[in-house]
């Protein structure tokens, strides 16, 4: 997998609340949420938003709520992956469950300013700022999660357990 | 090597003698839950398993709680998700308005989360009932899914930090107090992924309530869980509600954690958490004037007894201020009957407070008390998140019961000392 986009750069301690509202959450359709993906954090994040756009962000991306909306809305709304210092843990599952990529790399989010354009390697974990001329590698993903990705999520994983 | 309560629970489930942080090991779960925003996304995902019902229709739990009683049409769509799933699969653990509770209120006082149990939960705040001496943690709508087909669910093991709380609870200082003190300690990541084991003379003297709302915000610190050992008050607690038997574990003496933290309570006045992270924790007297427009009393976090009795016993015979609206939500509906027949109502009731049905509501921004742009509000609930109550322009403080009632009675973040 090999994603290329611009860089949309946020903060630490991004919460669920920022991704997606709970005033949004009576619905699960992704296209919906998608619409109001990031508005507290950027009201203006959904329309700017493009097709293979990167989020970088600094620590605990992701912290709060458990709704599996958070990572459902930023892949309807089309960020390819999110690259931060650290992620929570019950998003870390949830991007990994719903087959959102995402990688951990302290230096490559010191390294990449809001706008650069990047192309991000998924399967190698590489990321390369076309902008700056760097590259960064992230850390690597347990071999089970990786098991995970190979089955095409933990549905389809558990699909083939369960049906033997 | 010894081992910590959490290695031992999740080595029993996962058919080991011995776990060690950082393995990945899969478990057999003992009860699986999910509520009106998280289960609707994980029915869709179970139907695709394509296996003919649920591992246990007695262990998957399902509570319609967060937007209900039914605040919309989408919303009473996701509702009817569940209610017909509880149907079709003959769950016996499904709650209906009228017969519910906020789900971490509700699960402990039916006893159908138990010591020793392995909990998973599509809701942060799964982790409360650590405070039974079970693992239980929090995950997302697929996991749910995965774990209502087969009753097992992978984890890492998380490494374990343990608190000693020492000392004596100052007047008016709760569990919450505690978990705040802590959280603004470690900050909103100081646990992340590893258990927060509590521990200490501090905790053995809080009631189960107070423990409830202690494990109940391990997830604001990152935790995968927070966990107190059980001991007489635990047993006390459970022993006339567990419809099945259970297992009682302990740290061993020489178990290995990455850090232990201590603290003295006797150091640690009333909190409040400014916003907009729920580690932003300050001593009450340190608050400063800040005015408020609402206070909310209850949720997942403080909706229980002693919650309410510190509540009314600060509201008794005063006034909510003028220009303030006080808003109080019962955890279950055993708790509002009881806090009924106290005749808590009517102290809540004369002194101009609403009284709610048990609902998530307001915590999460949902329904019953939300917040305009610019308005703040004090509330006994666990995130002060941007947006969290309302309008993302609005503020919540995070403070004890005994607090909230305080400023609602002066119109401002007060201490309950300082009302006559």
């Amino acid at each position: 997998m090999e994603f290329q986009g611009r860089t949309w750069k946020f903060g630490a301690d991004v919460d669920t609340d920022a991704i997606i509202p709970a005033r949004y959450l009576n619905t699960s359709d992704p296209a919906e949420l998608a619409a109001h993906c990031m508005e507290d954090a950027d009201p203006e994040f959904p329309n700017k938003v493009a097709a293979g756009d990167v989020i970088v962000a600094d620590k605990n991306f992701g912290c709060g709520s458990s709704r599996e909306h958070a990572p459902i809305c930023l892949k309807a709304a089309g960020v390819s992956c999110v690259i931060a210092k650290s992620f929570a843990r019950i998003f870390y599952r949830n991007a990994f469950n719903i087959g959102l990529p995402i990688l951990e790399s302290p230096e490559a989010v010191d390294g990449i300013e809001e706008g650069d354009q990047l192309k991000v390697d998924v399967d190698n974990g590489v990321i390369y700022n076309l902008t700056k001329g760097t590259s960064f590698k992230s850390t690597a993903i347990p071999p089970f999660m990786q098991e995970l990705i190979d089955a095409g999520g933990l549905i389809n994983y558990l699909r083939g357990r369960l049906s033997r | 090597m010894g081992m910590t309560i959490t290695e031992k629970i999740l080595a029993a489930h996962a058919g080991r003698d011995q776990v060690e942080p950082g393995e990945l090991i899969n478990c057999k779960v003992d009860v699986v839950l999910g509520n009106d925003i998280t289960a609707p996304v994980a029915i869709k995902e179970f139907e695709k398993i394509g296996v003919s019902g649920v591992f246990d229709k007695e262990r998957v739990v399902l509570i319609p709680d967060h937007f209900t009683p039914n605040k919309d049409i989408k919303s009473a769509e996701q509702a009817k998700m569940l209610r017909d799933f509880a149907r079709k699969h003959g769950l016996t653990n499904y709650f209906e308005v009228g017969r519910m509770g906020i789900e971490h209120c509700l699960l402990p006082e039916q006893g159908i989360v138990l010591p020793g149990d392995v909990v998973i939960g599509a809701d942060s705040h799964t982790c409360t009932y650590g405070a039974l001496g079970a693992f239980s943690t929090g995950v997302g709508s697929t996991d749910m899914a995965a774990g209502m087909a087969s009753g097992e669910v992978w984890f890492k093991v998380p490494e374990s930090i343990k608190f000693v709380f020492n000392g004596e609870l100052n007047k008016w200082v709760s569990g919450k107090d505690l978990i705040l003190y802590a959280i603004g300690d470690i900050g909103v990541d100081g646990a992340l992924y590893e258990a927060m084991e509590f521990t200490g003379p501090a905790i053995s003297s809080l009631s189960m309530d107070g423990r409830l709302t202690m494990a109940n915000m391990a997830i604001e610190a990152g935790g995968k869980n927070g966990i107190i050992a059980p001991d007489q008050t635990t047993i006390d607690y459970v022993k006339s509600r567990a419809k099945r038997p259970y297992k009682v574990y302990a740290s061993d003496e020489d178990a290995r954690y990455t850090r232990v933290i201590e603290y003295n309570v006797a150091d640690i006045e009333p909190q409040v958490a400014f916003p907009h992270l729920p580690e932003n924790a300050r001593p009450i007297s340190e608050v400063g004037t800040v005015e408020i427009d609402q206070a909310v009393i209850g949720s997942c976090t403080n909706g229980r007894m002693e919650d309410l009795r510190i509540a009314a016993n600060v509201l008794k015979g005063q006034k909510v201020h003028p220009y303030v609206r006080l808003v109080i939500f019962p955890g279950t509906q055993a708790i509002f009957k009881q806090a009924m027949q106290e005749g808590l109502f009517e102290i809540f009731v004369d002194a101009g407070a609403a009284v709610s049905t048990p609902t998530c509501g307001p915590c999460l921004g949902g329904h019953m008390g939300i917040l305009a742009k610019g308005e703040r509000a004090i509330a006994t609930t666990n995130r002060n998140f941007v947006g969290r109550m309302g309008h993302p322009e609005s503020e919540v403080y995070l403070s004890n019961p005994a607090v909230a009632a305080a400023s609602a009675i002066l119109g401002r973040i007060a201490s309950p000392e300082e009302v006559e």
